[in-house]
């Protein structure tokens, strides 16, 4: 399985910490235009994050999870690097805070007659669902 | 000559002095490791901003975007970083002093929005135009509190109030230098060298969903990067200059402190000389 032609670098960087380095087969990720799959020597490729859930998979490891909430992607053949503005491993987040996020953007969105944000509620809405989602 | 008690009196004042300043020593001794650890953790992500926007307007040079032009206002923001407290030596001062001696920022044109009340006071004070403040962020520096500050000033650039945006702080180099620095944030003005060199060494890269829609959201975020890095950078300068304030500080109560021992010594010493002479002279009188 160790095969150097297939792994390429994974970095994750957080404007608080470098949250993730390492060697990855394969990542998928979430993008605004829709799921992405990425693997060694991938057309150079700059995108733009949406909330979801980042999986990584290493050689021979289990798989990595973590959840990351906006940001861009740099996608080039060698190296893949993620600045998020927020990243969470599984065990950091509060399930309670983002049931509770949940239940509140939902309420928001259903009854949109005050002068409310609509885009914002659905990000907070997709930001708890994807937390939610990993946390279980 | 001073008398005895009140060279002792100055001598207790000046010790008590010299406590204080020592506690505020240690006390920012420990915060700047702190805020040192906290800048050094940002510096990646920065770093890697300012190199990716660099290697994207490096090809991206004839787009025409909003934030890469400057705008038609005259009114010029200036995001100035400083602290709530004073006691740190030049570290406000220097600040301003950027500002106030920038001959791009005439006072006329120029808005104010301050972080950290010292700054706001002295630029109050010389007729600047302080537009929001925002000090209470100083005291815990989050990307949140960046990234608000951030939206609200670009929604004004975008308005068309304001046509170019500054930022003055502090730059940590390390814990004894740090050198206050004024850049100008938008329109976004790179280095030709570096823009370069970035293009040099630049793979074809595509965008996804297309370029404008990518630098709409990545200029944001490097602008709010930029501020986060900023922020984080200068509460580990002010307490590296209010440490070495306070350090001199307590040196010099120590010097005066020696000194004054001496004066108290050498006035006893007079005091006792005199009071024999007085003793042997009364006695001889007598006899």
């Amino acid at each position: 399985m160790a095969d150097e032609n297939r792994v390429f670098d994974v970095e994750i960087i957080t404007p608080d910490r470098v949250f993730y380095t390492g060697k990855a087969t394969m990542i998928e990720f979430n993008t605004a235009a829709g799921e992405l799959g990425v693997y060694k020597k991938h057309i150079p490729l700059t995108t733009v994050l949406a909330p979801g859930v980042v999986k990584i998979h290493e050689d021979g490891e289990e798989d990595v999870i973590a959840a990351v909430h906006s940001g861009f992607a740099e996608i080039l053949p060698e190296k893949v690097t993620l600045l998020a503005e927020i990243a969470e491993w599984p065990n950091e987040i509060d399930k309670g805070r983002a049931e509770a996020a949940r239940a509140r953007a939902e309420e928001r969105l259903a009854n949109k007659t005050e002068a409310i944000d609509v885009k914002r509620a659905e990000f907070a809405l997709r930001k708890a669902l994807v937390r939610i989602d990993i946390a279980k | 000559m001073a008398s005895m008690r009140d060279i002792k009196r100055r001598k207790g004042s000046i010790q008590s002095t010299q406590q204080i300043t020592k506690a505020m020593k240690l006390v920012s001794t420990v915060k700047l490791q702190k805020a040192k650890n906290r800048a050094e953790q940002t510096n990646p992500y920065s770093n890697y901003m300012y190199q990716t926007v660099t290697s994207m307007l490096a090809k991206s040079g004839t787009i025409d975007h909003p934030y890469l032009r400057k705008g038609e206002s005259t009114k010029k923001a200036v995001v100035v970083i400083t602290s709530n407290r004073g006691l740190a030596g030049g570290y406000n001062s220097n600040v301003v002093k950027l500002v106030t001696g920038s001959e791009d920022l005439p006072v006329d044109d120029v808005e104010i929005y301050a972080i950290g009340n010292k700054g706001k006071e002295a630029l109050e004070r010389r007729g600047y135009e302080i537009k929001e403040d925002g000090s209470g962020i100083i005291e815990s520096p989050s990307y949140e509190d960046a990234a608000a500050l951030c939206k609200q000033i670009l929604a004004d650039y975008t308005a068309g109030e304001i046509g170019e945006i500054y930022l003055a702080y502090t730059h940590f180099k390390n814990t004894v230098s740090h050198e206050p620095k004024l850049i100008k944030l938008l329109p976004v003005e790179f280095d030709e060298e570096e823009i370069g060199q970035a293009a040099e060494a630049n793979v074809l890269m595509n965008y996804e969903p297309n370029e404008e829609e990518a630098l709409d959201m990545i200029i944001p975020k490097y602008v709010t990067s930029l501020f986060y890095g900023a922020l984080v950078e200068a509460v580990a300068s002010e307490n590296g200059a209010r440490m070495q304030a306070m350090d001199s500080a307590t040196s010099n109560a120590e010097e005066m402190i020696s000194d004054l021992t001496l004066k108290y010594n050498r006035a006893r010493q007079g005091s006792i000389t005199q009071e024999l002479t007085e003793i042997i002279a009364g006695a001889s009188a007598i006899s």
